[in-house]
């Protein structure tokens, strides 16, 4: 016989966790932010130079070159999953975007007579509509990232592929592939819109480099797509739990392939905007680049197993990896300590956040 | 007490469901009919065919044979959500919860509530939060909808998934081992859950293997042997030593 039981249970001794120890002051990102403010602030002391206007605006476009790419390769951390291919990708975006523009802009070139006509003195060339080149070519870089993250996301989330090994394998195709096209030499963007090309990614804009403005543009989005839309709750869910999130009916492989494709064209973004900055796409650029964007956004917060991450995190873990290297630079600390450096903070980060969790 | 025969209209209704895998019959000629407000318990030793027949229920994979009414209408379930949609719900062993997400935020998973703004549709926070706290309080659970689940009591997690069941107004919901790997004051809460539920007219199965609780909350049991159902009883004409002895075959069906 079934009895009725009335028994609501109340919890008195469970109150609310005081301010400082819940959300972002318990979090890894919080103190990793505090470790930052008292980084400047020591900095400051040891070197009248850190806080000058010419330093500031340098640290700004120096951690932008892997801010972006580290926020997209957060979403791909907080469902789980990893992209080793983001310093490829950004090589062979910038590479594309760089031979595109080259190619199109030189009269003779198959195509190019929709973009470029000569002048009467038969030299001067000169742009059929102004902008277009740019736009094609930026799209054209950005369209071989695509690519490459709906070839990611297909391998990982349809074929059930593991993201380390599928990454680690298109961190080798895509380099390969940037040799192949470039036969090693590697490429610069020329022709009548080089400039506003150079201007768009290595320029000054309001007295902050252009790389900063678009990294705070996209960083504010990807805060609002994170915790305001369904899209970045089933990002969360499925870092947290993938099963549960397939029984509730996300489309988990939908949203697989998606953060992939959010990761690659964050990182032919990056590409683009470091090749403006260096006047090239040399066929080495940015190799070994995914290890900092990954550790940045690790010491930020972004957790590997899953479900834990963001845009103010990723930003934090950046500019915290650039102010190190900048004050060892300034404290004319030899440069080769900065590696080591950088792997001690890795993993300090994390362990304060193992003995906090603990001690919780 | 509500006994198969003098029930009204069964909210499910199975009629020889049966299922081979290969050469293995893992159910065969299985009838069993439940009533709005009824709270069944599936008993059976391990391969006794629960899971098989839950499965079936809950539309992760056809039966063989047999026949399948709901509402008294015949139903055909191609994948889990087709069963979701007609209003049957289970509660997994695992419960399947996000950890890293608040109570409110696991309740509308995969069905969240939007606002629109212009051509973006943004999550109603404060929306969900809401109903959320209401599906707890008809609970009667203690449990808040921005608490972090990973921060809960075995019966608070349970209760962020029985609500998500409210959430959608099913009207059956199967409940996997509910309560093993609880403590005995979250059992009390969870069997108080399944009040619940019974009180707003859903049906429930109740998949257990501690008996205490089949006895606590259920109105009838069902017992499971070798892909057979070897006994449909209500709770009063029976005791657990009578149940145990048809579990472990002692006594072959009654």
């Amino acid at each position: 016989m079934a009895t009725p039981l009335e028994s609501p249970l109340v919890f008195t001794n469970v109150g609310k966790a005081k301010w400082w120890r819940s959300g972002f002051f318990a979090s890894q990102t919080g103190y990793v932010l505090l470790a930052l403010v008292a980084l400047f602030v020591v900095m400051n002391f040891a070197s009248p130079y850190f806080l000058t206007q010419g330093n500031l605006q340098n640290v700004a476009k120096n951690f932008s070159f892997i801010a972006i790419a580290t926020l997209g390769v957060t979403f791909v951390i907080i469902t789980g999953g990893i992209d080793l291919s983001v310093g490829s990708v950004m090589c062979f975006s910038a590479m594309i975007t760089s031979m595109v523009m080259t190619s199109i802009s030189t009269p003779g070139m198959p195509g190019a007579e929709w973009f470029v006509h000569l002048a009467d003195d038969g030299k001067t060339v000169i742009a059929n509509m102004p902008g277009l080149i740019l736009l094609v070519s930026v799209l054209a870089g950005l369209g071989v990232a695509l690519v490459v993250g709906l070839v990611n996301g297909f391998c990982i989330a349809v074929l059930g592929l593991s993201p380390f090994v599928t990454t680690l394998g298109m961190l080798s195709i895509v380099r390969g592939l940037g040799y192949v096209v470039s036969n090693g030499r590697g490429s610069f963007p020329s022709g009548p819109e080089a400039s506003y090309f150079y201007t768009l990614t290595s320029g000054v804009v309001f007295g902050m480099p252009a790389p900063f403005i678009y990294l705070v543009v996209l960083a504010a989005v990807m805060a609002v797509v994170l915790h305001h839309t369904g899209f970045g709750r089933h990002v969360f869910a499925l870092g947290g739990n993938e099963k549960a999130a397939a029984l509730t009916g996300i489309p988990v492989v939908r949203v697989k392939i998606e953060v992939y494709v959010i990761c690659a064209l964050a990182a032919g973004l990056q590409g683009i905007i470091i090749c403006g900055w260096l006047g090239s796409a040399p066929a080495n650029m940015a190799t070994s680049y995914e290890l900092n964007v990954i550790a940045a956004a690790v010491i930020g917060g972004a957790n590997l197993a899953g479900g834990a991450g963001g845009p103010l995190g990723a930003i934090v873990g950046c500019v915290l990896l650039e102010v190190i290297r900048n004050g060892l630079v300034l404290a004319q600390v030899n440069s080769y300590w900065q590696q080591t450096l950088v792997g001690v903070i890795i993993i300090a980060a994390v362990l304060v956040d193992r003995l906090r969790s603990r001690m919780a | 007490m509500v006994t198969p025969h003098d029930a009204g209209l069964a909210v499910l209704e199975l009629k020889g469901i049966g299922k081979e895998f290969g050469a293995i019959r893992a159910l065969h000629g299985v009838d069993l009919r439940i009533s709005p407000g009824e709270v069944v318990g599936l008993m059976g030793d391990n391969g006794a065919g629960k899971s098989t027949l839950v499965k079936i229920i809950a539309g992760n994979f056809p039966p063989s044979h047999g026949e399948i009414r709901f509402d008294g209408k015949p139903v055909h379930f191609a994948r889990p959500i087709d069963a979701r949609a007609v209003g049957i719900e289970v509660v997994y062993q695992d419960l399947a919860l996000a950890d890293n997400l608040t109570a409110a935020a696991n309740v509308f998973l995969g069905r969240e509530l939007k606002r629109k703004f212009g051509p973006l549709a943004l999550l109603d926070q404060k929306a969900m939060a809401a109903r959320a706290l209401e599906l707890f309080a008809e609970l009667r659970s203690e449990t808040r909808p921005h608490d972090l689940v990973k921060q809960m009591s075995g019966g608070q997690r349970q209760a962020v998934a029985i609500a998500r069941t409210r959430l959608s107004n099913a009207k059956l919901v199967m409940m996997d081992e509910p309560t093993a790997a609880i403590s005995v004051r979250q059992v009390e809460q969870v069997l108080g859950l399944i009040h619940r539920l019974k009180e707003q007219g859903v049906a429930v199965m109740l998949i257990s293997h501690r008996m205490p609780d089949v006895f606590a909350v259920c109105d009838r049991v069902v017992v499971m042997r070798r892909g057979e159902k070897r006994a449909d009883k209500a709770i009063g004409d029976t005791s657990p030593e009578e149940v145990t002895s048809l579990i472990t075959g002692a006594k072959e069906a009654a």
